[in-house]
């Protein structure tokens, strides 16, 4: 039987793996959205085993909101990417840089 | 009572409104308009002041005090508009008011041509209200208003010609040297309310015996007896309005207002102020002989020095400047000497023959299209014949010829000088007796040489002379009349008699003029006995080397003057106390506030704390921006560093 900590434990590693692939990846911006989409799918996993754990259905709920906004958020970023592509002829992270101060 | 109120609130009122209406609505009144809204305005003033007059001095109606106004209150002192009206004041307002009189009628004639007629209309006569408010004042306040209105109206009337830029050099001159008194006068007056804890004249005087003999620390441990302090103070501000050196340079530069008003301002009323106010103030001066002997070498210095300076002087206006000067510090004198009737007198019989002094100076003016050198002037007698007989009275009385009004009074004060025992009175009566010889050297080097000699004019001024008109020549004989009489009818009651009653408080062992006047026979008896003292000699003497040397002999003030070099340099240059005055105060008031403006401005405000905390937070920025990089993985580092560093907290601090 799967304890609670292990939900958490495979929780924490997806979210370690996002972050490291937000710090790591330093060419493609497509990954950087994907390895947001895997934070919030960490921060999902860990709502279910609550949810699931403490018997309350509340936490369910929210990953639906969650994986709603996801979605959402998925198509604006895509969206945004090809814009910014088709202006910078780019989508190399470290050559987006015009915020520089 | 209630009726007398009315008296004097009117009194002051009449020439304000007066005033306002020439002022504010001069173009709808028009010239003429202008003219008689203020000449009766200031008639009405006259009349009033001299039913109080009649009402005080005659009658012997008890002294009026009562406020009519509170301004505030604030802890406890009242700052109210009120009257004190005693014989004193009864006195300086039929002399106020009747000198304006004259003059207001005469600026009709000199100034018929002067586009700013409703103007000078407007600001004669709110001098006449200033000046009202400063004698009627029963506070220290209110002469603190009389005071500033009055020197405000000057300020304005010397540089009525504004576009002369001597005019308007000589009316900040004026400010500013006024500035200068009016520094100690005020800082008398807060010493006064901190030591009195009022500012009412009757409450302050009740109390001068309690507050006699406290001490005030100043200039290190030294302590100064605090009526000294109050009186050497209060005096400055007489000595910057009276003109006494060495805050007289700016009266003779006055003279580049119109004469009118150097009679009325310059030389009969707005200058006696000083006088006035040391008079009223003699309860506290006659506490502390300290302040009266400042008061005596001051004046006698006045007296003597500037009484020379009208020697070298062509400027037929700036020679009777120099003798006003000389004159206010005879007035001075006898406030030093406690002889404050004396000084009073003088101020009162001054004021006629100075007045009309200057407006035959200002008749002689205008015959002579606006041309004031002495040099190009000569023979006028048989031209103006008005215009001479009456500057004739006037200089008689003001050298102090026997039966004349200069004489009582000038006499009065010399004898109240010798016999006075107060430190500095044996310098003060030889300046005094050597200024009486000067005075009638000056004053008939000038008679001699206008109206006396050869005639100096070119031939286009001497084909117009005539006298001039009834608007100017009247008020000339109007004031011709006490310049002669008033001597001899007051000599009795202001300096034998007890005239001003306990307006003027004089200690016993100060009264130098009473002992004096314990010999007085009558005012005939006096004017028989002059012709043995030396006074009468000294002034005959004037009168003849005048004489000698201006019309006996006219090469020979040449040759002095080439052979006295170094004199005549002096006295034309004025001591050197403009160049002085230029060099030091006003050169080193520049030099300072150009190193305040190099280094206080420039580089402290402008450099440090402007530019220099806009350049410290440029350079601040400069450094923090290299962290903002543009990459977003450095963005989102940030982030989580962020959140774990707050988680962390928040673990480690819930546990």
């Amino acid at each position: 039987m799967l304890a609670l900590s292990d939900f958490l434990i495979l929780g924490a590693v997806m979210f370690g793996l996002s972050i490291a692939g937000i710090f790591i990846n330093r060419k493609n911006i497509i990954i950087l959205l994907m390895a947001i989409e895997l934070m919030l799918l960490a921060v999902n996993m860990n709502f279910i085993a609550f949810s699931h754990f403490l018997g309350d259905t509340a936490g369910q709920v929210f990953v639906f909101f969650i994986l709603t906004v996801a979605a959402a958020e998925a198509a604006i970023g895509l969206a945004i990417l090809v814009v910014l592509f088709r202006n910078k002829r780019t989508i190399n992270v470290t050559e987006l840089d015009s915020m520089k101060g | 009572m209630n009726n007398m109120e009315n008296v004097y609130l009117w009194t002051v009122l009449a020439p304000l409104i007066g005033a306002i209406i020439a002022g504010l609505f001069g173009k709808r009144v028009g010239r003429a308009g202008a003219h008689w809204v203020t000449i009766i305005g200031v008639a009405v003033a006259f009349v009033l002041s001299a039913i109080t007059f009649k009402h005080m001095v005659i009658d012997g109606a008890e002294v009026y005090n009562a406020s009519v106004y509170t301004w505030m209150v604030s802890e406890g002192i009242r700052f109210e508009i009120g009257f004190l009206i005693d014989n004193l004041t009864a006195m300086m307002m039929v002399v106020v008011t009747f000198v304006s009189l004259m003059v207001h009628i005469y600026t009709v004639g000199y100034m018929h041509e002067d586009p700013g007629y409703q103007r000078f209309f407007s600001y004669i006569s709110l001098f006449t209200f200033s000046m009202l408010m400063l004698v009627m004042a029963n506070n220290f306040l209110q002469l603190f208003f009389g005071w500033e209105a009055v020197g405000l109206v000057s300020y304005l009337l010397i540089g009525f010609w504004y576009t002369r830029d001597t005019a308007i050099y000589a009316n900040l001159k004026a400010f500013l040297v006024n500035r200068v008194g009016d520094f100690g006068f005020l800082l008398g007056i807060a010493a006064v309310l901190m030591y009195f804890g009022s500012l009412d004249y009757a409450t302050v005087f009740g109390q001068v015996e309690q507050v006699d003999g406290q001490t005030i620390t100043l200039f290190g441990d030294n302590a100064w007896s605090v009526i000294t302090v109050i009186c050497i103070l209060l005096f400055i501000g007489a000595m910057g309005k009276s003109a006494q050196v060495p805050l007289h340079v700016w009266l003779p530069d006055s003279m580049e207002g119109p004469t009118p008003i150097s009679a009325l301002i310059h030389a009969a009323t707005m200058v006696t102020a000083g006088i006035f106010m040391v008079a009223r103030m003699s309860p506290l001066f006659e506490f502390s002989e300290t302040a009266l002997t400042v008061v005596l070498v001051i004046g006698a210095i006045t007296a003597l020095f500037m009484g020379f300076l009208g020697l070298v002087q062509n400027d037929i206006k700036r020679v009777v400047a120099y003798s006003t000067l000389s004159q206010l510090g005879y007035m001075t004198v006898a406030l030093g000497a406690s002889a404050y009737a004396a000084g009073i007198f003088h101020l009162m019989t001054h004021a006629f023959f100075k007045a009309l002094l200057f407006l035959a100076a200002g008749s002689v003016i205008i015959a002579m299209h606006h041309e004031q050198d002495m040099r190009k002037m000569g023979g006028l007698r048989k031209y103006m014949p008005i215009t001479w007989i009456t500057s004739l009275i006037g200089s008689l009385a003001l050298i102090g010829t026997p039966l004349f009004a200069g004489f009582y009074s000038k006499d009065s004060i010399i004898e109240a000088v010798a016999h006075s025992q107060i430190a500095g009175s044996g310098f003060a009566y030889f300046a005094v007796l050597t200024g009486v010889f000067v005075t009638a050297l000056y004053s008939f080097r000038m008679y001699f040489l206008v109206f006396h000699g050869k005639e100096r004019m070119d031939e286009h001024t001497r084909s117009h002379l005539h006298e001039t008109p009834p608007v100017v020549t009247i008020p000339l004989i109007l004031l011709a009349i006490p310049s002669v009489i008033i001597g001899a009818i007051f000599m009795g009651d202001m300096i034998a008699g007890d005239f001003f009653r306990e307006a003027i408080f004089v200690l016993p062992e100060h009264d130098a003029l009473g002992e004096w006047a314990a010999d007085f026979h009558g005012w005939w008896a006096m004017a028989l006995h002059a012709f043995v003292t030396w006074p009468f000699w000294l002034a005959a003497a004037g009168v003849f080397t005048a004489w000698f040397l201006y019309m006996k002999r006219p090469e020979i003030p040449g040759r002095i003057q080439a052979r006295f070099q170094w004199l005549h340099t002096l006295l034309d240059n004025k001591y050197y106390a403009d160049r002085f005055n230029e060099i030091v105060f006003a050169g080193g008031g520049r030099q300072l506030g150009q190193k305040l403006w190099r280094i206080g401005d420039v580089k402290l405000i402008d450099g440090l704390a402007v530019n220099g905390s806009a350049a410290l937070v440029g350079w601040f920025a400069g450094r923090i921006r290299h962290i903002q990089t543009g990459y977003l993985f450095h963005y989102a580092f940030a982030m989580i560093i962020g959140v774990v560093v707050l988680l962390g907290l928040f673990v480690f601090l819930n546990q």
